[in-house]
């Protein structure tokens, strides 16, 4: 066995470690997203459901651990932070269908409003610990330590890798993504073949947004598994760029995640062998990197391979 | 009748926000009533704390003049169609600059030609910054709203990188922060008050843009190649230069909203003037619907949100997070209400005659 | 022309709309006699009523008061004044930005709610927004955790109060130190400030005093609450070989939580954490606010001011004076390491052990202090920190 202490191995280690936990949110926030966007709606106010999210799977898990046990409370908490999602999904999916109202300022709206009922309600769920969710253990092939703790590998994760063949299937293969892409490429065309457009749109917000509350549910019962009133820290209007990013194609998505939930976790693995300098740019790299790939991928003549053709105009 | 139909109009314009707003409240009581705080009182607090003395009135016009400056950030794009939420990194960014000319002047300018060279850095870097966006968008297809959203990000990471590393100042220890700007470039306060000249700044950049949208060939450009892009280059307008220009002028007024941050609240930069009055800029932004005479009066609301949410802590024992949830709620209500616009029958006039209408106004 | 038209109808509308909304905040009236005040007269007529029986005292918190970390144990510090002192009465406001809205915070705690004696509590509150209201207010008192107060540049009913919560630091690094088997610590940081960079030092420095071969690493997380980052810190260090973690943020459950999953020890901070972290808990540096503010909330009973000169402008404090304290060792600690603690403990409260003491020097080599010389741990010199010392692994 090799000595117990990695040195410079622990980065790349760190990197993906970091990448299979810190990807989770992203993970299932853009595909939530993606589906949204797909229908040609933005949801801004992800970073809101998150919170709200990952207050209500803390919350419950906690509550209804007296009840049920701690084995299927976390379970419980899931499908609340999923229902807390959808319930601020239909607020948004209903109030930015309306005539003049710009889904980016409900989205900027919702933020507020579903942080600030996040933090109210969970004021009392704070100091208290929650049963968390159970993790699958991929790393007992190695003795070392390191590699076992980073192969523990979250439900939710394995939740979001299949929904993204689901979700690319759903989309190219099933009459209802067929509804979803006319709906957003051209509402014209959709409401001429009979598609419900508010029907379409709302669904998909609704979905999507359920989809957001489970990514808060993992923040706050898988990693880094406690509640509190930062927990999210952007990272649900990050998805909203990711989204962008991955080409509105959920395999992308995955891609995204993982590349995003890595980088979250570059600053401090660099630290921790001594390179030290820097960190605030090492910790905006996956911004920097977005906005880089967007630079070199789009170009004048058509806005963006893939792009729904509705997405951002009024209704 | 054409004097009816305005009459109808006007009081639909009045009766709709203000009908959203009691809406809000009513909403916002059941809440507090279900929190334990009586509502009426906490309606008797909110008044008192935001509009119910002439120093709780200087209390809202400091909150809401950085918010004037950030609105226009993103009304003015608007107006050529572009969502930009830069605002915050625009703000940022104009901090910086002028943080950085205040140190390099030092003492060598006299006081109101330093706050001059300060305020033209700040408004070329906030204007640079958000410009980048428009360019991106124009000559790369680069969407706006993410690229600008992805930029806020990039210009906090700077700042603080300087902060922390070339412009720290040793000898403050509260928190990693550049050093601080000399006294005769502080910008003051309005006489017999404790607002800053930041709301001067404010006013005036919304009456001009204001100006600019509204009474130029300028604006008028701006705004048909707002309405459909292709009719614009068919009728031979500079599009490109159009989404620069607007885009520069929208980021320098953020730019300028971080200069105010900087020399008249914190003397020197640090990470306290990243407090969000970039994203609440944006939301002032659509609930005026870009109007930058509106966003004034929008901005003087959300001032006095803000400068009520200490009282619900201090006199009803809510929690912090209850004025987050307020602000949710009114401004939902008020973007809602902009849906109502022609549809409730009691304001639309009763004799149908579509040309009567174009005629009068 | 009919553009013109068009968009003159629609700014005038959007116009009419934006000063209803702000009337319905009661626009209407105020404006025209509140002109007629004075700003500062609130202050002068809350003398008179509120001298006798009550005095009210505002906290105000930069974050959440219910952090489970800095916020909240001077939250609880402020409860326990009002609980133990008859006559104070509490006034509160969290999550107040170091921005205006503190200023105007101050300011409306002491013209609408009387208060006579404010506490805010953030570092970042001082300059230049205590400062600045502090002119303003003379015959209010204003208490500030962690600035550093200069006689005759200050107003003078400022006040500054910290403790030196590095003592306890010190006392957990000699106990980390001793149960740590490869001597490699780890501490998760949030900026480099001298409070925090104090921390650090002095923990390895205890660390060192039972282990001449202890290191520290440091990681800075950036922000004061990350709490993806922190736990980011936390696992890539015990990849590191890392076997105790201490952190100094704002909020330590992340980093407690996921050092205890991944079976190290902690030493907690701010409050006691050791019901977060059952197994791995070594102890912890706890501030003990209620025993400072209860202190002072006598004090200001007794009708003791700043301004008088009878409650002194500096307030410091360490083990001894009751400013901080360490929590109770975990299941873990083995009595070896108690003992090293416990004589620790004793040793800086009679003063025989000196933390910052020669040869000192730092990580880069520079000499801080020659072999002989030593800093007491009220020394100005030490609240201007901008070194890490021999044995931290991290660049500031």
């Amino acid at each position: 066995m090799a000595t117990e202490l990695l040195g410079w191995w622990g980065v790349p280690l760190g990197i993906v470690a970091g990448t299979l936990r810190g990807s989770v949110p992203f993970l299932l926030v853009s595909l939530g997203e993606c589906l949204t966007e797909k229908s040609g709606k933005i949801n801004l106010g992800l970073e809101g459901t998150l919170l709200m999210g990952a207050m209500s799977a803390y919350a419950i898990s906690y509550l209804s651990s007296g009840l049920v046990g701690p084995a299927l409370a976390p379970w419980l908490g899931v499908l609340a932070a999923g229902a807390a999602g959808m319930m601020l999904g239909a607020i948004h999916g209903w109030l930015s269908q309306q005539p003049r109202v710009n889904d980016v300022a409900v989205g900027i709206a919702m933020i507020i409003f579903g942080s600030g009922l996040a933090n109210f309600l969970g004021k009392p769920f704070i100091q208290p610990q929650a049963p968390q969710l159970p993790t699958l253990s991929l790393g007992g092939w190695s003795d070392l330590p390191q590699v076992q703790s980073a192969l523990l590998i979250s439900p939710l994760f394995l939740l979001g890798v299949a929904i993204v063949p689901l979700m690319s299937w759903f989309f190219k293969s099933t009459r209802w993504g067929l509804y979803v892409r006319a709906v957003g490429d051209s509402p014209d065309a959709a409401k001429a073949m009979g598609i419900s457009i508010f029907g379409v749109r709302m669904a998909s917000i609704v979905a999507g947004s359920f989809l957001a509350g489970i990514g808060g549910a993992s923040l706050s019962l898988f990693y880094p598994g406690v509640w509190t009133e930062r927990i999210s820290s952007g990272q649900g209007l990050m998805a909203v760029a990711l989204v962008i990013f991955a080409r509105w194609q959920p395999w992308q998505c995955l891609w995204a995640s993982l590349l995003f939930g890595g980088a979250q976790s570059l600053g401090p693995a660099f630290q921790s062998v001594g390179i030290d300098s820097y960190y605030y740019l090492f910790n905006a790299a996956p911004y920097i990197l977005t906005l880089v790939i967007m630079i070199i991928t789009c170009s004048p003549k058509r806005t963006l391979a893939g792009a729904p053709g509705g997405l951002g105009q009024d209704s | 009748m054409a004097s009816m139909t305005t009459w109808r109009r006007s009081l639909e314009a009045v009766a709709l926000p203000v009908g959203a707003v009691l809406v809000a409240f009513v909403i916002f009581g059941i809440f507090c009533a279900l929190a334990g705080a009586n509502p009426l009182a906490v309606y008797g607090s909110i008044y008192k704390a935001a509009f119910g003395s002439w120093s709780a009135w200087q209390n809202t016009l400091i909150r809401a003049a950085p918010l004037m400056l950030t609105a226009l950030c993103t009304a003015l794009p608007a107006r050529l169609g572009l969502v930009i939420i830069g605002n915050e990194g625009a703000l940022v960014m104009g901090g910086l600059a002028a943080v950085l000319t205040g140190l390099a002047l030092g003492p060598s300018l006299p006081g109101g030609l330093a706050l001059v060279a300060m305020a033209l850095a700040s408004l070329v870097a906030g204007g640079l910054w958000i410009m980048l966006a428009g360019a991106l968008r124009h000559y790369r297809g680069v969407n706006e709203t993410i690229s600008s959203l992805l930029l806020n990000y990039i210009a906090i990471a700077l700042m603080n990188q300087l902060v922390q590393g070339p412009l720290r100042d040793p000898a403050f220890v509260s928190k990693p922060s550049s050093y601080e700007i000399v006294e005769t470039a502080w910008l003051g306060t309005l006489p017999a008050t404790r607002i800053h000249w930041g709301l001067i700044y404010g006013l005036v950049a919304s009456a001009l843009a204001y100006i600019l949208i509204q009474r130029t060939t300028f604006g008028f450009a701006a705004r048909t190649a707002g309405g459909n892009v292709r009719a614009a280059r068919i009728a031979g307008l500079p599009v490109g230069k159009l989404t620069l220009a607007v885009c520069f002028l929208a980021g320098s007024c953020a730019g300028l909203a971080g200069m105010v941050e900087v020399a008249a609240v914190q003397k020197r930069l640090n990470e306290s003037i990243v407090s969000s009055y970039g994203y609440a800029g944006i939301l002032v932004a659509f609930v005026a619907r870009h109007n930058p005479l509106a966003t004034v009066l929008v901005s003087v609301m959300l001032g006095g949100i803000l400068a009520a949410g200490g009282i619900l802590q201090r006199s009803h024992n809510l929690p912090d997070a209850t004025v987050l949830v307020f602000q949710g709620i009114v401004f939902l209500c008020v973007l809602y209400s902009d849906s109502l616009y022609g549809r409730l029958p009691i304001f639309q006039e009763r004799s149908e005659r579509p040309g009567s209408a174009v005629a009068a106004s | 022309m009919s553009d013109r038209n068009r968009s003159f109808r629609l700014s005038r509308r959007q116009v009419m709309r934006g000063l209803l909304a702000s009337s319905a905040f009661g626009l209407t009236a105020k404006l025209s006699t509140g002109c007629a005040q004075s700003p500062s007269t609130g202050g002068d007529a809350a003398t008179g009523d509120a001298g006798a029986e009550e005095i009210v005292v505002g906290f105000i918190y930069v974050g959440p008061k219910d952090d489970f970390g800095y916020n909240q144990a001077h939250a609880e510090g402020a409860a326990a004044m009002a609980a133990n002192v008859p006559g104070i009465r509490l006034v509160e406001e969290a999550s107040v930005p170091e921005t205006t809205a503190v200023a105007e915070t101050m300011r409306n705690m002491i013209e609408i709610d009387g208060a006579k004696v404010l506490f805010p509590t953030s570092f970042g509150y001082f300059d230049p927004h205590i400062l600045a209201l502090a002119a303003e207010f003379p015959d209010v008192q204003f208490f500030h955790a962690g600035g550093l107060y200069q006689e005759g540049v200050h107003p003078n009913n400022v006040g500054s109060y910290f403790g030196f919560i590095d003592e306890a630091q010190y006392v957990a690094g000699v106990v980390a130190g001793r149960m740590s088997p490869t001597g490699k610590l780890g501490f998760v940081a949030a900026k480099p400030i001298p409070q925090l960079l104090r921390n650090v030092n002095s923990f390895t420095l205890g660390a060192q005093s039972v282990n001449p071969a202890a290191t520290t690493q440091v990681v800075f997380t950036g922000d004061w609450s990350v709490p993806v980052k922190e736990a980011e810190a936390t696992n890539s260090m015990v990849d590191q070989g890392v076997d105790v973690i201490t952190c100094h943020v704002d909020s330590p459950k992340v980093v407690m939580e996921t050092a205890e999953k991944r079976g190290v020890y902690t030493c907690g901070y701010h409050a006691n954490q050791s019901s977060l972290a059952p197994k791995g808990y070594l102890t912890g540096a706890e501030w003990d606010w209620a025993t400072v503010y209860t202190r002072l909330g006598k004090e200001f009973m007794e009708g003791k001011t700043l301004m008088s000169g009878a409650i002194p402008h500096i307030l410091r404090g360490g083990l001894a004076d009751g400013f901080c304290k360490l929590s109770p060792y975990g299941p873990a600690v083995t009595p070896e390491a108690k003992t090293d603690g416990d004589a620790a403990i004793a040793g800086i409260k009679s003063g025989k052990v000196v933390i910052y003491k020669g040869p000192l020097e730092t990580n880069t080599g520079t000499e801080v202090l020659p072999t002989g010389k030593s800093l007491p741990i009220d020394d100005v010199e030490l609240e201007k920190m901008d070194y890490l010392v021999k044995g931290v692994v991290g660049s500031i």
